[in-house]
């Protein structure tokens, strides 16, 4: 749930010199406390964790009797091989598009909210609920009503004389996965957009407007600055989000498919583990991919937590 | 303000309305789909008005009568699927307030080193180390069962920090007061502190639910008994029908029913969600 690690880095960041004075005084009371969470994270994090390590660097004989350690070989693979950079390259593209189009829509219509004097409220409870709604779910949603035979939205494209059949055109396949992803994530960003533009006080509007500047200028020289580390913070969870959230909706939706045009890096290694059964190679992506997550950590503690723009 | 606002106004609450439509235009569509015998659905013209099967077929989907591909009902689905996000929202709540409790008010050995142990977790999504840990889920003997749905994911930094950041808010004096009075710490944590944190607690219990019964990867991969079946990794199974055509009159109701608990959730506790999630993100 990497969605949530914001809150703990700027904890970390903050508290961790703040030492208090222990309450209490045991010397296995605490130990006791915390061992289910201790023992879980050992058993089902950091055991696993370094399995997948361990089997980066080894490899599978073509009817998998035996394995023999090959040291960098996968990685090897895997950096040689054009269809992992093909993944990537997808994976950027989906994921520029699910972020853009989602932040895009939720910053309009968090603004819009943020202007009304009655119905705010409303509002938000009418937007918010598609945040409970499974991204596979939403997935299925989207593919139904963007269906070639069946569909709403396709028949109604037909009509208009343009040919929609995703099953076959990748570009289409891509166009419904970002939709539905990013669909899902628009009450996320509306709420928090919104906390962002009510946190910005009234009185910088007020005066901004007896100096004359209309809404546009307004939003352009206050509100858009001010919101700038809301907006950042966004940005990094949609990405996170759209990389490692989304597999539902890809898995439910395209299969990767048509080709390989929606074939995103963590399709893709579920796809060459269990589908491909190549232990190995599915291992070093699984690697590459921890490393990435760590990566987008520490932008997050470094970046968002020193508050982009004040 | 200074200015006429009419006009900011109207505009406003039409690209608002104009969202609201677009978010719910999905939902109108599989409610529609749900109202019509499966031939209307395929035969290529698009209804947008409900027709008279609704009960019909939430009737089928919920009972044992369903020619879908899978074998189990969808009631049976949505039970384990309550099962799982139970397991899962309880289950971390109740690890992570021990762990927090811990850290926050002891002081012990590698202390520091649980910690970041902990927060290490947070890092590795389930998505990101699949095949190592269904291994471990494997040799533990857990496929096909309530354990292996629930354990593995209970592990939560998240839940963890954020009571760690409630705890460390209570005043020390509290807990020393609590002391002199003759509680000891086991006491403390059950008739002060818990109660302290209620909202905290049933903020976190909202967003985990949602989390617990919105997995779809895990449920996919540890369950080959349709038994086990949960509603979210249910409906793919339901659209995988090979060349057959989908039946999109059970696929659809079965939707609705899988969303519908967790958006009731959201929607009935909102306060406390909104101010949970924004809270743990802060």
């Amino acid at each position: 749930m990497p969605r949530l690690v914001r809150g703990a880095g700027h904890f970390v960041m903050s508290n961790i010199s703040s030492e208090r004075v222990p309450a209490f005084d045991s010397r296995w009371l605490p130990w006791l406390l915390v061992l289910p969470q201790l023992l879980i994270t050992l058993v089902f994090f950091i055991w696993p964790a370094a399995q997948a390590v361990w089997q980066s660097f080894l490899m599978e004989d073509a009817f998998g009797l035996s394995t023999e350690f090959v040291g960098l070989e996968n990685y090897q693979l895997l950096f040689t091989d054009p269809g992992y950079y093909k993944t990537l390259w997808t994976t950027v593209v989906f994921s520029a598009g699910v972020t853009a189009l989602s932040m895009g829509l939720s910053l309009t219509l968090a603004v819009m909210a943020d202007q009304v004097v009655r119905g705010a409220q409303v509002y938000k409870t009418l937007l918010i609920w598609p945040y409970a709604v499974a991204p596979a779910i939403a997935g299925v949603l989207w593919l139904f009503m963007f269906h070639p035979t069946v569909g709403v939205l396709a028949y109604l494209l037909d009509q208009l004389g343009y040919e929609w059949n995703h099953f076959l055109n990748g570009d289409q396949a891509m166009l419904l996965v970002i939709i539905a992803s990013a669909w899902k994530q628009i009450s996320y960003n509306f709420l928090f957009f919104l906390a962002g533009l009510q946190a910005i006080p009234r009185s910088l509007h007020e005066a901004a407007a007896i100096d004359g500047a209309g809404p546009l200028r307004r939003f352009i020289t206050i509100t858009f600055p001010l919101l700038s580390p809301t907006t950042f913070f966004l940005l990094v969870i949609n990405v996170v989000y759209a990389f490692f959230e989304t597999f539902g909706v890809i898995h439910a939706v395209t299969q990767g498919g048509p080709g390989d045009a929606t074939r995103t890096l963590v399709y893709n290694v579920y796809d060459d583990g269990f589908v491909g059964l190549d232990l190995g190679g599915s291992a070093a992506q699984s690697v590459v991919l921890m490393l990435l997550v760590g990566a987008l950590t520490v932008v997050q503690f470094r970046y968002v937590e020193r508050r982009v723009q004040y | 303000m200074v200015e006429n606002r009419f006009w900011l106004n109207l505009i406003s609450h039409g690209v608002l309305a104009l969202g609201v439509l677009l978010v719910a235009f999905p939902i109108w569509i599989a409610f529609v789909a749900s109202t019509y015998p499966a031939q209307a659905l395929v035969t290529g013209t698009v209804p947008l008005w409900p027709g008279d099967q609704l009960l019909e077929n939430f009737g089928r989907v919920l009972g044992t009568g369903s020619d879908s591909s899978v074998g189990v009902s969808v009631a049976l689905m949505l039970f384990n699927s309550l099962v799982m996000a139970l397991g899962i929202a309880l289950g971390k709540i109740a690890i992570s307030v021990l762990a927090a409790y811990a850290i926050v008010f002891f002081r012990f050995p590698l202390r520091m080193f649980c910690f970041w142990l902990i927060f290490m977790t947070l890092m590795l999504p389930v998505e990101v180390r699949i095949i190592p840990t269904f291994q471990v889920v494997a040799d533990l003997g857990m496929l096909n069962s309530y354990t292996g749905l629930t354990l593995p994911l209970i592990a939560s930094a998240t839940a963890t920090f954020l009571l760690r950041q409630f705890f460390m808010t209570v005043p020390p004096e509290l807990a020393e007061a609590a002391r002199v009075d003759g509680a000891g710490p086991i006491r403390f944590l059950i008739d002060i502190l818990l109660p302290l944190s209620r909202t905290n607690l049933a903020a976190l219990f909202v967003i985990m639910f949602i989390y617990g019964w919105n997995q779809y990867l895990w449920p996919l991969l540890i369950t080959t008994s349709e038994d086990y079946y949960t509603v979210v990794m249910g409906i793919q199974r339901m659209l995988a029908v090979g060349d057959g055509e989908v039946a999109w009159n059970e696929v659809m109701p079965t939707t609705l029913l899988a969303m519908l608990p967790p958006v009731g959730v959201v929607l009935m506790m909102q306060r406390l969600f909104v101010k949970g999630l924004i809270e743990t993100e802060k």
